[in-house]
């Protein structure tokens, strides 16, 4: 599935140097189980995002292994330490070999 | 209702897999613990599990993890057909270990959290949710 996929992700632009702030991520996924069947009674193969990371500066602040049971577009709330200003780079990796990054500057006051 | 020969084994056969079937998922998870411990003891307590005690649909259950100082929390729900959820791996710049986000419960369940803590020992704590609408699409 590579086409239709959107990440959205809110983070601060600016942080004081040390503060930990708060970081929302959701990208558009159908994040297909390989559980469910077609009208026709097949089963429809699995497709999923299997892992999403989250780095500042190559530092890394998470790394989450993903299974069927996370929700249709994937949704991670969690808490980032911004040590100095630089790049926060978000990446999924979808079942078909598809790697979607989006990056965030944020800036130190 | 009469009960024949063959309608009471037919039921004594149903009631064996009933027994039966709980049992092989919970070996599913059971292996899932397993593998993340590496066979260690799993204390109780240490950790947060923030979910809903009543979830309506069982497609997005919106739940929380959180445990301080661990390295990395796996979340479990021991009554879908794969028990795996999520395993997260805390950084060095994470600013707490703790994350959200929303899954699939198949049905009314145990939701479980295992923690790797800051000394190496590992810590679970589990809620039950109950699902009004499965999430499988069976």
């Amino acid at each position: 599935m590579a086409s239709g996929v959107r990440p959205r992700v809110k983070a601060p632009r600016s942080a004081e140097a040390g503060e930990v702030v708060t970081i929302k991520t959701l990208i558009s996924h159908k994040m297909e189980s390989g559980q469910r069947k077609d009208s026709d009674g097949n089963t429809i193969p699995r497709s999923i995002i299997h892992r999403f990371t989250c780095e500042f500066n190559g530092t890394s602040i998470i790394d989450v292994k993903m299974f069927p049971a996370i929700s249709t577009n994937p949704y991670f709330e969690f808490d980032a330490k911004i040590p100095e200003a630089g790049d926060m780079v978000f990446t999924w990796y979808d079942d078909d070999g598809d790697v979607y990054t989006t990056t965030k500057t944020v800036k130190v006051a | 209702m009469e009960f024949s020969r063959r309608d009471t084994l037919a039921l004594g056969l149903g009631a064996a897999a009933m027994t039966v079937l709980p049992f092989r998922v919970n070996a599913a998870s059971e292996d899932a613990i397993a593998d993340f411990t590496g066979g260690a003891d799993v204390a109780e307590g240490g950790v947060t599990l923030t979910a809903p005690e009543i979830a309506e649909n069982g497609n997005t259950v919106p739940i929380s993890v959180s445990a301080e100082g661990a390295s990395a929390i796996m979340v479990l729900a021991m009554g879908n057909p794969t028990p795996d959820v999520a395993i997260f791996n805390f950084g060095e710049l994470a600013g707490s270990s703790s994350a959200s986000t929303r899954i699939r419960l198949a049905g009314t369940q145990e939701v479980v959290a295992v923690a790797k803590l800051a000394d190496g020992s590992f810590a679970r704590a589990s809620s039950e949710v109950k699902v009004t609408i499965g999430g499988c699409g069976g």
